[in-house]
């Protein structure tokens, strides 16, 4: 599938690519901008960041694969990331993640067939005054237990 | 108390709270003396880095060349990726003015024009606040060209802030550069440092997230009033973030040298159902863990931590109470560096991979005693064979907690190799160990 920069996205190109020096610099907000419109970064889309940046297809897979952010397949509608790192592990993470692998049949890195759930295992979030946490796409969701997360998920639409 | 990085005011983020407080003063006050002053402040006041090598900042500041042509840049390190950090996040959403304004100062000082914010790409709540204040900032002309107006001096410098994008490496500061220039987050080799050869080679400073807050109000108040602080080695507060098995989980402001009992005890709430700790980490996993029954009046600053055999890290305290299973969190902690390392030096590519194997086969019980050996091995073999220091943040884990908790690792290993096929030629032999028999002459 052919990816093209929409008009608005490529203003915002220009406009972050003000804060460096040189084009190729830029290339991680320009990836999370190809992110936000494709969904993920695809092979064709690094073709065309890599033809917008004048750079070669291979420095953009390479960073593209350097970061985890950067989703190398397609997730779902939304992206659970549970934190399994010592802080949350300590006050029950793994009881929360066992319970999401359990309920919905997701290994790490599966999406639901329907598309609408996704899930990773991720470290450390920064919320270890908080823990367990997940992330669902963007938002942090703290403080948890097994049968908190099961109602945080089954509510999103 | 003083609280000096999270004042308790009420909406310190809005810029008109801030403004009220005194905000941006220490900026106007900064631009009055020369940047030689500033840096000579700054180094009289004590203060160190709190990104977790404690370095003296204004040692740190004066490595910058004085004469260059090149432009030089301030990278503000906001990676925050160590596990139990989370300290930084607290400044982002509650006091990101004063960040700012430290910034400002620090950029006059050294030089800068340019300062980059390198957040986290998880936090994408806390950018937005950091943002608004920056567009604040701009719109109000205390950052950018308009600045000769605003405090009638001719420096003027730019903030923009980058976003990570889910790598602890780059908390590591040559990584963090090579981010911001848009490549893998390799480790660069020192020398040369950032001071000579930084972002896109040019003179850089790389200062944390929580040190840079701390700026403004020392030049407010003077270098003495700093360094009377906490523990005159290493003066000020710390943003000590508690996790793990303790009621009140957070982050506390505290004076450098506060007691770590009194931090879990009278901040915190103590440890959950009265229990007793069994170990307790006092500044990120990456820092040695200490026994439970060890850290009897430990003072929480770096002098005194490294006197108790392990550092202050980025204060970040995980306590883990009597019943934690330790060989549990040592394969998780490895796990979590085996993931995170960049693949760039052999030691620690393989190294933590070695590591979490073993760690998990004796989680699952198939563990020898020699694995605790072999393990140690392998953890002294990355230990300084490295480009950066993700290595030894990957080895102490190992080499402490197995060496402060030995009888609780033996207790979960083996005498010997079990041989899952039966060898007739070592069976014959009657010895448990085919290896031990062999001789070479």
């Amino acid at each position: 599938m052919e990816f093209k920069f929409s008009e608005e996205n490529l203003q915002k190109i220009a406009s972050v690519q003000k804060n460096y020096p040189d084009k190729r610099s830029s290339i991680m907000p320009v990836l999370y901008i190809a992110q936000e419109q494709n969904g993920w970064i695809s092979h064709e889309v690094m073709a065309e960041v890599a033809h917008l940046l004048e750079i070669p297809e291979s420095e953009v897979y390479g960073v593209v694969t350097f970061y985890t952010m950067y989703h190398k397949k397609q997730v779902g509608k939304f992206h659970l990331q549970v934190c399994t790192n010592v802080s949350c592990m300590l006050r029950g993470g793994y009881d929360i993640w066992n319970k999401i692998k359990d309920k919905y049949n997701l290994e790490d890195g599966g999406v639901t067939q329907d598309g609408k759930l996704s899930l990773e295992e991720v470290e450390c979030m920064g919320s270890c005054g908080s823990a367990p946490m997940i992330a669902i796409n963007e938002d942090y969701f703290e403080n948890l237990t097994p049968e908190k997360v099961i109602e945080i998920i089954d509510s999103l639409k | 108390m003083h609280r000096i990085v999270l004042p308790d005011i009420k909406n310190l983020q809005e810029i008109d709270v801030y403004l009220a407080n005194e905000g941006y003063y220490g900026a106007r006050l900064a631009f009055q003396k020369s940047p030689d002053d500033i840096i000579e402040i700054v180094k009289k006041s004590g203060l160190r880095g709190r990104g977790g090598a404690a370095f003296l900042t204004g040692l740190k500041w004066s490595f910058m060349p004085k004469v260059t042509n090149k432009p030089k840049y301030l990278c503000v390190n906001g990676d925050e990726s160590e596990p139990g950090s989370f300290k930084d996040r607290q400044i982002f959403e509650f006091n990101p003015h004063q960040l700012i304004e430290g910034i400002l100062i620090t950029c006059y000082a050294i030089g800068a024009q340019t300062a980059y914010i390198y957040i986290r790409g998880e936090y994408h709540k806390w950018i937005k606040p950091v943002q608004k204040a920056i567009d604040e900032a701009y719109n109000n002309g205390f950052i950018g060209s308009r600045m000769k107006e605003t405090f009638g001096t001719q420096f003027s410098c730019d903030i923009f802030i980058h976003k990570g994008a889910g790598a602890y490496i780059c908390g590591e500061e040559s990584s963090l550069m090579n981010s911001i220039e848009g490549q893998r987050a390799y480790p660069r080799v020192k020398p040369p440092f950032p001071a000579q050869n930084g972002l896109w080679g040019n003179p850089t400073t790389i200062n944390n997230v929580e040190t840079i807050t701390n700026v403004p109000p020392i030049i407010k108040n003077g270098s003495e009033w700093f360094s009377s602080i906490g523990e005159p080695k290493h003066p000020g507060t710390l943003l000590f973030g508690v996790s793990g098995h303790v009621n009140k989980p957070g982050v506390y402001e505290l004076p450098t040298g506060t007691l770590l009992t009194d931090i879990i005890e009278k901040y915190a709430g103590g440890v959950i159902n009265a229990k007793r700790i069994k170990c307790i980490i006092p500044g990120g996993t990456s820092m040695p863990p200490l026994k439970g029954d060890s850290i009897e009046g430990l003072k929480m600053d770096a002098e005194s931590l490294r006197a108790a055999g392990s550092a202050i890290g980025t204060g970040g305290i995980i306590v883990m109470d009597e019943d934690t299973d330790l060989v549990k969190v040592l394969a998780r902690m490895t796990k979590f560096y085996y993931h995170e390392s960049c693949g760039q030096c052999t030691p620690c590519r393989e190294g933590t991979g070695w590591m979490l194997k073993i760690l998990k086969r004796i989680l699952d019980g198939k563990g020898t005693k020699s694995d605790l050996d072999l393990l140690i091995s392998i953890a002294n073999n990355i230990d300084g064979n490295t480009v950066c220091a993700l290595g030894e943040a990957a080895a102490w884990p190992v080499k402490f907690t197995i060496a402060r908790f030995r009888d609780e690792f033996e207790n979960r290993v083996n005498e010997s190799i079990q041989i899952p096929v039966n060898n007739k030629v070592h069976s014959m032999r009657k010895t448990k160990n085919p290896i031990d028999n062999i001789e070479i002459r």
